[in-house]
């Protein structure tokens, strides 16, 4: 089968650092001091979303109400990313537009969480109470403000992408294959245009009780994410981050703005030991072919321990110029690291600040994964 | 079906000697080698088949959790697995395990513990559950907030339950136990999400990425809050008495659906590798199709255009015209807006044949597998081309005049069927339709 060339074509980015491809270009290239709020959710930094105009790609208010912010900042990113593709307005092209979103979900009503764990301390019924309580203190659209494949579902609903969706769940991961399988899909013909990204609302508790469940989290001030180690883990940071892929020649005839070419994306996932996720890393990238020596090397490494210190040697034998950690941009965005970097790279090669690009990303668990970009 | 044996010379075949077998586009063929299923009336496809085909229903009262003060009561909850407690995820892995290892035993492929082939898994999404939360509640003194969870957490007592909580765990579980290749995709396109997980496996195999596929849905999230957040929709079925009786499809009183749990496991594999190695052929994934819905967050367009597009894009895929279609197994989840807007799709595709058309909804016996259906449904479509039987829609006594169909009401009919469409749509307007056929060399 002769593989077609993949282009990105839109970049929709949202952060702690603002909105937009070329922000987070030039704090990229200017090595801009990340927004960190270390008191919020003290002992755990994070890095707070700036606030968004939300009426600018969500005018309905009632739309706005009908989403958790996760999903808010996945849909504003999506329009971002079809304006900058020049689709926003191409009804024909949405109608067919297929996306794929990798997410999280399950953004809970705290307050309700810590009354009923209180109150059913001392129920005597515990079941009938735990109904009782969530019949009357659920509100019935929360549901839909938590469900994973809902923010593809918002999507349509907003910005009128009717082409199927697909949802990726499976933290930083599902980010990887999500744009893994996009450009595979359009280089092999299955399709010609796509929406991919993701989103995540790091000012949550209950995802920091998750990530901390199992150790994950740096607690105290914020430090560079490959120089962690006297107190190893991520820093999570609200992002979002969505991308146009789209076949080289549909982007030409239409003459649409090329950001970058997508050369290659891989995934694997290694059994956890040490020295796997170098391996694993090391065996993506080589996959790749001969990586130009003025590379820009873009990581979504976590900050966890071990894993993190394997990444960057994988990095270390890259002849590149310049590496970067998004996580010292923007934080950590779980289900959209990586769209977060692949967006970052794409965004320097078109201002010029590179030819080439390699991201990684280890998840802070599971999976590894790595993408080449080439300017077009 | 009119598969093509078209040469291909940019192709490799494992049959060296012959032609790649290729269908209407030029594209791989997709085989199904190997089916496993496991739902509320048993495990196995042999204790499966013999209750759809008798007509007995898998929806029951539900005794998993208290039900006092709740609307609806009953489900097709799968109560045969564990002694003890067990969350969400467990049930989920432990359902996908069964089915998974029925299917792959099936198919003789690779050894056990070493599957050749990639992961495509449809999970429920997964959170935090109350017992959980009420362990690291009793770590600490006070008013319960989440600061103080995070201060248990902290402690780094509870370590398993990251795992446990974690999407994309169910699938890196069995990614390790089969020993699947590459990176394992946990997805979700909610009601319709078995269904994908089938068509994701389809696309790898006519890419080349994969000579075979392990195809999973799984669902075994019927806990409190689940039901009771589907309950405050009003989705759900609130007939309690007799629950055997709740799950109506394309009845004049049906009121909801009732959820139900379980998991299907199909092994795709390249249709050439598969005859290469000497592997019985269960039938074929000829077409995929899939639709979003921009209408509303979970009411679909009301001219039904997108499951229209959505059948017609799967028959289009799969190189067939809707009179090559025998049987229609149903989304038919039994909600007054489903029902009415399938049946007025499928007359859109299907016209006059409507009236003759079979389409019968196993949802009517299992109740809404939710994340699981999809799968569940296309294991039991490969089972009626296999048997030439029909499962019935049961609880069909007071029709719906609003919708003329021939459901196949109560009881099952043996009858020819080499081409199935499926049906899945769902919450967040995915709507997801297969093509599935019988073997080339019988159709």
């Amino acid at each position: 089968m002769s593989l077609r060339d993949v282009v990105i074509t839109g970049i929709g980015l949202a952060s702690s650092l603002g909105e937009g491809a070329d922000v987070h270009a030039q704090a990229l290239g200017a090595g801009t001091a990340p927004n960190v709020d270390a008191t919020s959710f003290a002992p755990y930094p994070v890095h707070p979303l700036k606030p968004l105009e939300l009426d600018r790609q969500i005018p309905k208010k009632s739309d706005q109400r009908q989403m958790e912010p996760w999903q808010r900042i996945g849909v504003y990113t999506a329009g971002l990313a079809l304006d900058d593709a020049g689709l926003k307005d191409d009804a024909e092209a949405k109608s067919v537009l297929q996306v794929i979103v990798a997410a999280g979900g399950g953004e809970r009503d705290h307050a309700v969480d810590g009354a009923i764990l209180t109150g059913l301390r001392g129920a005597n019924a515990p079941g009938s109470y735990l109904n009782e309580r969530l019949m009357g203190d659920l509100r019935p659209t929360l549901f839909l403000a938590q469900l994973s494949n809902l923010l593809a579902g918002n999507i349509a609903i907003v910005h009128g992408v009717t082409g199927a969706s697909r949802t990726f769940m499976g933290e930083e991961q599902a980010g990887v294959d999500a744009i893994r399988t996009a450009h595979a899909r359009i280089a092999a013909g299955q399709a010609e245009v796509m929406l991919v990204g993701g989103a995540y609302n790091a000012e949550r508790r209950d995802m920091l009780l998750l990530l901390e469940l199992g150790g994950y989290l740096r607690k105290g001030e914020f430090a560079p994410v490959f120089a962690r180690e006297a107190a190893p883990g991520a820093i999570t940071g609200s992002a979002g981050a969505f991308l146009v892929l789209e076949a080289a020649d549909r982007a030409a005839s239409r003459g649409a703005k090329i950001h970058a070419k997508l050369t290659h994306v891989g995934a694997t996932r290694s059994r956890r030991q040490p020295g796997t996720v170098e391996a694993a890393l090391r065996g993506l990238i080589s996959g790749f072919g001969p990586i130009d020596s003025g590379a820009l090397a873009v990581s979504a490494a976590t900050g966890a321990a071990g894993i993190t210190a394997e990444e960057a040697s994988a990095i270390a034998t890259l002849p590149q110029v310049k590496s970067v950690a998004t996580g010292d941009l923007v934080g950590h965005a779980v289900e959209a690291a990586f769209p977060v970097s692949v967006a970052l790279a794409a965004a320097a090669i078109a201002n010029g600040q590179a030819n080439e690009a390699i991201v990684t990303g280890a998840g802070h668990w599971r999976g590894e994964g790595a993408a080449r970009l080439v300017k077009a | 079906m009119s598969t093509k044996n078209q040469t291909s010379p940019n192709q490799t075949s494992p049959h060296r000697d012959a032609k790649p077998h290729r269908d209407a586009k030029g594209r791989p063929v997709v085989a199904v080698t190997g089916l496993g299923i496991v739902t509320s009336l048993g495990q196995g496809k042999e204790a499966n088949w013999e209750a759809l085909t008798a007509g007995r229903s898998g929806i029951h009262k539900i005794e998993r959790f208290a039900t006092e003060g709740l609307r609806t009561t009953i489900g097709g909850t799968v109560d045969f697995l564990f002694d003890g407690p067990f969350t969400a995820p467990q049930l989920s892995e432990k359902l996908a395990t069964l089915a998974a290892e029925e299917a792959v035993g099936q198919s003789g492929l690779g050894q056990p513990g070493d599957f050749p082939g990639e992961l495509f898994m449809a999970v429920p999404p997964v959170e935090m559950e109350w017992p959980q939360k009420q362990e690291l509640a009793a770590a600490i003194d006070g008013d319960v907030d989440y600061d103080g969870l995070l201060r248990a957490a902290a402690s780094q007592k509870f370590t398993a339950m990251h795992e446990l909580f974690l999407f994309g765990a169910v699938a890196d579980h069995i990614a390790d136990a089969f020993g699947t290749k590459g990176s394992p995709i946990s997805l979700s396109t909610a009601c319709s999400s078995g269904a994908t997980a089938i068509q994701m496996g389809v696309e790898a195999i006519r890419r080349g990425d994969t000579q075979a596929a392990l195809c999973i849905g799984t669902d075994g999230s019927i806990h409190a809050e689940a039901l009771i957040r589907f309950s405050l929709l009003s989705a759900l079925s609130t007939q309690n008495d007799p629950p055997e009786g709740a799950a109506k499809p394309f009845s004049k009183n049906r009121d909801g659906f009732v959820m139900g749990e379980g998991a299907g496991a199909l092994v795709l594999e390249d249709y050439d590798h598969a005859l290469a190695r000497g592997a019985t052929i269960l039938g074929i994934v000829a077409g995929c199709g899939e639709r979003g819905d921009g209408f509303h967050r979970t009411r679909s367009s009301p001219d039904g255009k997108p499951a229209i597009l959505a059948m017609r894009d799967a028959l289009d895929d799969a190189g067939l015209k809707p009179d090559d279609v025998d049987y229609i197994n149903a989304h038919g989840t039994s909600t007054p807006e489903n029902d009415k807007m399938e049946a007025m799709s499928c007359a859109a595709v299907f016209g006059e044949r409507m009236a003759t058309l079979p389409i019968s909804s196993n949802k009517s016996m299992l109740g809404h597998t939710l994340t699981a259906a999809g799968a569940v449904e296309a294991v039991i479509s490969f089972m009626t081309i296999a048997n030439g039987r029909i499962p019935p829609t049961i609880n069909y006594t007071n029709p719906d005049p609003a919708i003329v169909l021939d459901v196949v009401p109560n009881t099952a009919r043996d009858a020819k069927v080499r081409t199935v469409i499926s049906n899945s749509f769902g919450f967040g307007g995915q709507n997801t339709s297969l093509v599935l056929t019988a073997e080339p060399a019988r159709a």
